[in-house]
């Protein structure tokens, strides 16, 4: 009876999750739908800790309370820009979680009065297969998501980091793991011991999955780091399942499947926007952090670059009937997401149309973008996808490019020698006038020139972002 | 219970790639966090795990297993809502 009854509340935070996931479909219902995944996850909690039978409440409110508190501290105190290094870690604490309790799994059946699973065996040989892969999964989760944390805040170095036969090396971990996970095969069905080759195995799989998650994710670029948090996402997800087959839990395989769907999704979205195949990504050593100096681009010499000032630049959006701005993570470093708005509630006031394009791979996480311009009240309603805006530039009078580069780089459609030809981009070079608000020359993330800054129909208004559009904004109100 | 197990998952799969294909770019970022929270699922394993009566390095592990399951749940629900509170229409 108990059973069933945790059975059918699991159920329902199953179904819960999913409807949850459905709403996340339009941001008018999204809000809801992530209540009701967190009412899900409520009921499955609430039913555990009162129908089974638990013996030391104290350690477990301990436990609930000091990680409720931790996790309530960082909610409320993460800034919108440093939201991915917020899910980077906590895709980490969740893959260390699945880990875990894969792990205490076998301390259970080390118990004296540990019960006989069903095929007659304390401790089977898909158990052992199960809480190795619970554990492999989770232990890379956790270090790759710590060294992707630490590459987004800036405390690593966000270039590509590899030594010298470092890929053999990684080939020889995963050899090793597995090597882990037969070793502990062959301890199933025994009475284990600490000493036994089941324990040995879970802390060989440990250790090695323990540095296979930094090496996986070291050697990966700065720029690329959207698609690796991506993924990570996606490895919680396999490793909560992983768990769930490890407890025979339905709860946690279909939570853990669900969401390592949604993170294989984002990161092979993530994928197609730069027109690169997740392989090539995990490869790595591609870009890093910002590259200082000029262009190398040899075609690109010899052509000039025409500036203009806000106050042109407020003369020319003031007549202008449509307006479309392209935000890039330069935007939000130089934190002009307010004086963006402000001036997009400026044009609109005079029936100026302004529109949001947001490129897929725009800040620093898939959709970054757009909850940095909602924190300034941008309303969803004024963003708009690359492919759903790309035709509109050819009817645009300007195309502001507030912080964004490869994106709205044109090499990306002819130039076959460029590192990020055939990458989808934004046709900002279609529109009538483009103005580009930049500091200085300095390429992109990619480390590759611009072309777009030496079209004709092309204004660069160096400085930074943040004080330049306020400028403009002013020198409107008095028009 | 293998069998079943594994029918469950790739159900699910199905279901997560349906559902999750449909969501818009602008919600990706909640889309993460908020799956990320419900990855922390593993919060019902701890808690069995954590009020066992057991060898007391079982139960560290078990202990942090709760403490970081509930920092990946609470926080995970709750930065998403912040986040989705933001999302305004055009008045």
């Amino acid at each position: 009876m108990a059973t069933a009854l945790i059975d059918i509340a699991y159920l329902l935070a199953s179904v819960l999750f999913i409807f949850g996931l459905k709403r996340l479909q339009s941001p008018a219902t999204a809000r809801y739908g992530n209540q009701l995944a967190a009412m899900g996850m409520l009921i499955a909690i609430v039913a555990t800790l009162f129908i089974r039978n638990i013996l030391t409440p104290a350690e477990m409110i301990g436990g609930l309370a000091l990680g409720g508190l931790i996790g309530v501290v960082l909610a409320k105190k993460v800034k919108m820009t440093g939201m991915p290094e917020l899910v980077a870690a906590f895709n980490g604490f969740g893959g260390l979680a699945s880990a875990g309790v894969a792990g205490a799994e076998i301390a259970r059946v080390m118990m004296p009065n540990a019960e006989i699973g069903p095929d007659g065996m304390l401790f089977s040989t898909t158990a052992a297969i199960t809480i190795a892969l619970s554990i492999l999964i989770g232990i890379v989760t956790f270090t790759g998501s710590f060294v992707a944390f630490g590459k987004l805040a800036g405390k690593i170095s966000g270039n590509p980091i590899s030594f010298p036969g470092m890929r053999l090396i990684t080939l020889l971990l995963a050899a090793g793991a597995v090597a882990g996970g037969v070793f502990m095969v062959m301890g199933a069905g025994e009475f284990p011991q600490v000493s036994d080759p089941v324990v040995t195995g879970a802390l060989m799989v440990t250790a090695i999955a323990f540095i296979l998650g930094i090496l996986l994710v070291i050697p990966i670029g700065g720029a690329d780091m959207p698609v690796v948090v991506a993924l990570l996402n996606s490895y919680s997800g396999l490793a909560a399942a992983a768990t769930g087959f490890v407890l025979d839990n339905t709860a946690l395989i279909v939570s853990g499947a669900l969401v390592g769907a949604s993170g294989f999704i984002l990161s092979n979205i993530m994928c197609v926007a730069m027109n690169r195949s997740l392989l090539n990504v995990l490869l790595g050593g591609f870009g890093g952090d910002s590259h200082e100096g000029e262009s190398t681009t040899m075609s690109l010499e010899g052509k000039t670059v025409q500036s203009t000032t806000p106050d042109d630049t407020a003369i020319l959006l003031s007549y202008a009937e449509s307006v479309i701005i392209v935000p890039g993570y330069g935007m939000a470093v130089a934190q002009a997401q307010h004086a963006v708005r402000a001036l997009s509630e400026e044009l609109l006031k005079r029936d100026i149309s302004v529109k949001f394009a947001v490129h897929p791979v725009a800040g620093r996480m898939p959709g970054h973008m757009n909850v940095l311009l909602a924190e300034a009240n941008v309303p969803y309603d004024q963003l708009f996808e690359m492919d759903d805006i790309n035709g509109e530039f050819e009817t645009c009078d300007v195309a502001l490019i507030i912080g964004a580069n490869d994106v709205v780089n044109p090499a990306a459609r002819h130039d076959k020698s460029s590192p990020i030809y055939g990458m989808p981009i934004l046709n900002v070079d279609n529109s009538k006038t483009s103005i580009v608000l930049k500091r200085s020359m300095r390429p992109g993330y990619a480390g590759i020139g611009n072309e777009l800054f030496y079209n004709a129909n092309n204004r660069m208004l160096f400085g930074d972002a943040k004080d330049s559009i306020n400028e403009i904004v002013a020198e409107i109100k008095q028009l | 219970m293998l069998l079943e197990n594994i029918i469950v998952f790739v159900l699910a799969a199905f279901i997560g790639m349906e559902v999750i294909s449909k969501v818009p770019q602008t919600l990706h970022t909640p889309l993460m966090s908020g799956s990320n929270a419900i990855s922390g699922i593993t919060i019902v394993g701890a808690l069995v795990v954590a009020g066992m009566v057991g060898g007391d390095w079982a139960k560290w592990i078990g202990f942090v297993a709760l403490v970081v399951a509930t920092i990946n749940v609470i926080g995970g629900f709750l930065v998403t809502d912040r986040m989705l509170q933001m999302f305004k229409r055009k008045e």
